[in-house]
């Protein structure tokens, strides 16, 4: 498995992998959204404001998913020294910001009809938050120290440490009753949600993660150019 | 001279950094004062009313509290790392991690006990009474512990960054954010409990799990500011 992480077959196979990823990415992107907002039922509640669900659901699992991952890397980067596992956690950074970022919008967009306000200062948004703000100081982390080696260590201790954040957002809607509607799949009894509004759920949630790792290829690609640049430039400056 | 013990060096460690802290003069002083101005803007932001400040004072001490001790992060290792003193503090008979408990001890009585000195003072001209004035000493205290070795990790993340102090900030004020809620939480109970005619318990939640979370920071600071130093030292 070690021979993935070397980064010449990482090019390669990415390579050959990205126009799958993107086309899949498309297709399912697609056939959630049609399905999702025009053919699935309205909530007996909510209504068709219960549609913004197929978007922000998505992308808060993914920011969850996607600091998951530089937590991983970190910890393989850290222990393993591996350049390619820095190169994955610097890339990812800013796509988990921007899916925080876009969880915490629609999720203010939806609040607005569903509980008559913007915002609330309850856990799981606040955690969620928090979270938000971990990504950024990650990656200004990243911008600030100039060697590239040791910004990546900096950043996999950082990455390492934030990551107590991330059950805490996960559980915070058990262990505080606030305002944000408790887990309706994630339960030992199964999914609450009827089939008809849980299947294009779970199609978007798919499809974003396959754009999250197209999207995620892309930029590691783009990483690992830009250090063989560098390290170009620096042969030619001593030689 | 023949090898120091890891005791003795401990305790030397500690003695020079307090000796280095005092003879910069004042250093700690200023942030005291800045503690205080904090502290008085916000009845300028808020108005005089004696009710609403007394119950916004937890909340108001903790995040000033908060920002003063962080202004104070950058004298932990930035004068060493720039002299030199770090690497010749790898090379001692302590580990990296025994040495940043050193420096952060001595930080704190330096740095942190003035501040947890001011704040009954600070909380009396908020309208404190003495139950909440008692709670949030206490409260102080045993926050510090977990604010001090956190922000021991994100100044030494950002040792070598030049001007790093918002950056450092910026790194530990979400980690500093369960402590906060957690402290201010356990002085709002005790006010609350007192207001009702209970006593106070030891056992009360929100003091148990800012003592749980302070003590995580306790333990994962000095590792992590250790890894941090010595990435920057090679």
């Amino acid at each position: 498995m070690w021979s993935f992480a070397n980064p010449h077959r990482f090019m390669t196979l990415s390579g050959v992998l990205l126009p799958w990823l993107i086309g899949a990415a498309a297709l399912l992107m697609v056939v959630g959204f049609i399905w999702g907002l025009v053919f699935a039922p309205p909530d007996y509640q909510q209504g068709d404001t219960v549609r913004i669900m197929f978007v922000h659901v998505p992308a808060a699992w993914l920011s969850l998913l996607c600091y998951s991952l530089i937590a991983t890397a970190s910890v393989i980067s850290l222990i393993w020294r591996h350049a390619l596992a820095d190169v994955a956690a610097k890339s990812a950074a800013p796509l988990g910001a921007a899916f925080t970022f876009l969880a915490l919008v629609t999720g203010m967009l939806w609040g607005q009809p569903m509980w008559g306000t913007f915002w609330v200062w309850d856990a799981r948004l606040t955690s969620f938050l928090v979270l938000f703000f971990i990504y950024i100081g990650y990656m200004a982390l990243w911008e600030t120290i100039d060697d590239p080696q040791k910004a990546g260590r900096a950043a996999a201790i950082l990455g390492v440490v934030g990551f107590i954040n991330v059950p805490i957002v996960k559980f915070s809607v058990d262990w505080w009753n606030t305002l944000h509607q408790p887990a309706s799949i994630s339960r030992l009894d199964g999914p609450a949600i009827h089939w008809t509004i849980l299947t294009p759920l779970l199609i978007m949630a798919v499809a974003y993660t396959v754009f999250f790792f197209a999207l995620l290829f892309i930029r590691m690609r783009t990483e690992i150019m830009k250090r063989r640049v560098r390290s170009l430039q620096l042969a030619q400056a001593a030689g | 001279m023949t090898g120091i013990s890891a005791s003795g060096a401990f305790t030397a460690l500690v003695r020079r950094d307090l000796a280095l802290a005092y003879r910069q003069g004042g250093a700690a002083l200023q942030a005291v004062v800045f503690f205080a101005v904090v502290v008085t803007m916000i009845p300028f932001g808020l108005g005089p009313d004696l009710a609403l400040l007394q119950r916004v004072a937890p909340g108001i001490l903790w995040v000033a509290f908060i920002l003063a001790s962080l202004l104070t992060l950058d004298r932990l290792f930035q004068a060493d790392f720039e002299d030199g003193s770090l690497d010749v503090l790898v090379l001692s008979p302590l580990s990296l991690e025994l040495v940043v408990l050193a420096k952060s001890l001595a930080h704190w009585l330096a740095n942190a006990l003035p501040l947890i000195v001011a704040a009954p003072v600070l909380a009396v001209m908020l309208n404190m009474h003495l139950v909440g004035l008692v709670m949030l000493t206490v409260t102080l205290a045993i926050g510090t512990l977990g604010l001090t070795f956190l922000g021991t990790m994100g100044a030494a993340l950002t040792v070598s960054v030049r001007r790093a102090g918002l950056l450092t900030a910026l790194l530990v004020l979400p980690l500093y954010v369960p402590i906060l809620i957690f402290g201010v939480g356990a002085v709002a109970a005790a006010e609350r409990a007192q207001a009702a005619g209970q006593g106070i318990e030891v056992g009360e939640a929100n003091l148990l799990l800012l003592t749980a979370v302070s003590l995580i920071g306790f333990v994962v600071g000095p590792f992590a500011a250790a890894a941090g130093l010595r990435l920057h030292l090679e």
